[in-house]
């Protein structure tokens, strides 16, 4: 088991809020992600669930248990940290089997829980060595390892693949899904990467400034930001956000439109404007085209169409999927 | 970008280092030759150097007129407890200092330190009185008691500095792993600033082992370590230059070797933090 429910948590450094009274409700088993951009009170609200920080006022329950009060060492849960934080003295072995001694496990009992989460992860050949012996991957297995052998109600990701090179931090995405869908632990992850949160989440809290803009999962962040702020951080590349006089055409303050619901034509209805740059990855083209009156807007054209950077071209937005936005930057009802 | 260096300006370099080596290490050199010569060629205008008639009847006159492995020892209790005792009370404290400082963390360090500016004769009939009070004067506990305070500052103050140098965040992996303070400090923290605690630790017995101050005025005879042997050496029947050099160079002599096999970590505890 393994629910956690946050309640109005505030948190305050002297007279500086950096967590504006957060509520939120994680069930069991599920893979909550923590994103938003640096700075905005992620690691801190994961560190206020740890326990390593105090509120300032609110409650935290696990399971239905106060544990605003309680230490770290007794809410049950497991972290893995940015840095690794492996016990640099002790060998694999130790640093898997440290918790396990600490809550006074037997010795066979942690021997043949460390052999099996070893082999889990595939660390079965380094159990002897020492984590300076290890390349950069494997402490990530050994740190995560450390977390799952004490069967945690929930474990706590802090920008774990942060320090890994891009290849293999896509590698270890789908390993710790699998592995969290596998052992059906809840699991809290925090990072700074949309693609991370979007491909790993069941649901997603982005935050920002210390408030919760908007809990839900990947698609409907994606398809129903709730406002301007959602909508430009989560998707690749940005959603265009136009305002002015274009807006008010839709009856809004701003409106946005996805890279990826523009139609490009030579020639048509639509904006006209200039082609500044292009982007051609093969499977995807991007340009960014020049509009009078509306600004700098992003589109994304399957598959390659030759266009090049100077040439005029049509945007066609799609009318269907424009999100409107009041002054306020609060997503406007359809 | 490497400077290159030529054979001479490294033999030049070498023989320099030697030079400063040898003017540095000349007054323990000297105290033990004197240790050698008898009363006479002690005093001899010029020194003698090397060519003088080598005795070791200093040695033996030494021995007899007082117990040296009784001051020895009382040398090795004070400054091994005192060092001890420092050090259970200086881990913790510099561990809530680095690991959880508060506001006032910072004051309270240089409040630590500043009791060491203060010349240490200011609080010499305080303390005697409270010694002759209660007894301590002349004991060993009362000297354990006296080095580990004095010493206290410096041994807090070096903790910290090593302390600081370790990543919180493993501390806290340890707290979630479920380990309490007590565990946390026994199975992560000591084994990791193991380097630090043992420069700190053999920093502290020396300190401690040549101090002179207060082991003089605390102790005579009974609980007197190596210090008070030499300085009994210097009055009475007044100097006997040879006999003090014996003295001395027994006094010294462990400390000294203690010091050779562990210059490495010594070193490398003096200039930690340094360089990262």
């Amino acid at each position: 088991m393994g629910s956690i429910t946050l309640e109005n948590v505030r948190k305050s450094f002297g007279s500086h809020d950096i967590i504006h009274g957060a509520s939120l409700e994680i069930e069991n088993g599920s893979f909550v992600v923590f994103v938003g951009p640096s700075g905005c009170g992620k690691t801190t609200l994961l560190r206020l669930i740890a326990g390593l920080e105090d509120v300032s006022s609110g409650q935290i329950r696990i399971d239905g248990a106060d544990v605003t009060d309680v230490p770290p060492a007794k809410r049950g849960l497991s972290m893995v940290f940015q840095s690794y934080a492996l016990y640099p003295h002790m060998s694999v072995r130790g640093n898997i089997a440290f918790g396990l001694k600490m809550a006074g496990t037997p010795k066979t009992e942690i021997d043949r829980k460390v052999e099996s989460a070893a082999s889990i992860l595939n660390l079965t050949a380094y159990l002897d060595r020492k984590p300076r012996e290890l390349s950069g991957g494997q402490r990530q297995r050994v740190a995560i390892g450390r977390a799952i052998v004490r069967e945690p109600k929930a474990f706590l990701f802090d920008e774990p693949l942060s320090n890994l090179d891009a290849a293999l931090r896509v590698q270890m995405r789908q390993e710790v899904t699998r592995l969290q869908k596998q052992l059906a632990t809840t699991a809290i992850y925090v990072t700074h990467d949309q693609v991370e949160a979007m491909t790993m989440a069941d649901r997603i809290v982005v935050l920002n400034a210390g408030r919760i803009e908007q809990y839900g999962s990947p698609l409907e962040l994606y398809e129903r930001p709730a406002n301007l702020f959602v909508a430009g951080f989560i998707g690749s590349p940005k959603m265009n956000l136009i305002g002015r006089a274009v807006a008010g055409e839709f009856g809004a303050a701003t409106i946005g439109v996805r890279p990826e619901h523009i139609a490009v034509a030579r020639e048509g209805e639509g904006w006209e404007g200039t082609v500044g740059v292009a982007e051609h990855l093969g499977s995807d083209t991007f340009i960014y085209v020049d509009v009078p009156q509306v600004g700098t807007l992003t589109a994304r054209c399957v598959g390659e169409l030759g266009i090049q950077v100077g040439e005029r071209v049509r945007l066609r937005p799609d009318q269907r999927r424009i999100h409107r936005f009041d002054t306020e930057g609060r997503t406007l009802a359809a | 970008m490497a400077r290159k260096v030529t054979g001479a300006k490294l033999a030049v370099s070498t023989a320099g280092a030697w030079l400063v080596g040898f003017i540095i290490f000349f007054p323990i050199l000297w105290m033990m030759l004197t240790s050698f010569k008898t009363e006479l060629d002690a005093f001899a205008t010029p020194p003698q150097f090397l060519f003088f008639h080598w005795t070791t009847e200093n040695y033996g006159v030494v021995q007899e007129r007082s117990d040296y492995m009784l001051h020895a020892w009382n040398s090795i209790v004070t400054a091994g407890g005192s060092t001890l005792i420092a050090m259970l009370i200086a881990i913790p404290a510099a561990w809530a200092m680095a690991f959880a400082p508060t506001k006032r963390t910072k004051d309270i360090l240089l409040w630590m330190l500043s009791t060491k500016m203060m010349p240490a004769v200011g609080v010499l009939v305080p303390i005697y009185l409270i010694y002759r009070d209660f007894g301590l004067l002349d004991t060993r506990f009362g000297l354990v008691v006296v080095l580990c305070l004095g010493n206290l500052p410096i041994v807090i103050w070096m903790l910290f500095t090593y302390f600081k140098e370790i990543p919180k965040d493993i501390l806290e992996a340890a707290r979630m792993d479920g380990a309490t303070i007590t565990k946390e400090l026994i199975f992560v923290l000591t084994p990791m600033a193991l380097p630090g605690i043992a420069s700190t630790l053999l920093l502290n017995v020396i300190l401690a082992w040549n101090e002179a101050f207060w082991t003089l005025n605390l102790s005579s005879s009974a609980a007197a370590p190596l210090t008070t042997f030499i300085a009994s050496y210097s009055s009475p029947e007044g100097l006997f230059w040879a006999k003090l050099s014996a003295a001395s160079t027994l006094a010294i002599a462990p400390i000294l070797i203690l010091g050779w096999f562990s210059q490495k970590q010594l070193v490398r505890g003096l200039t930690f933090g340094a360089v990262k």
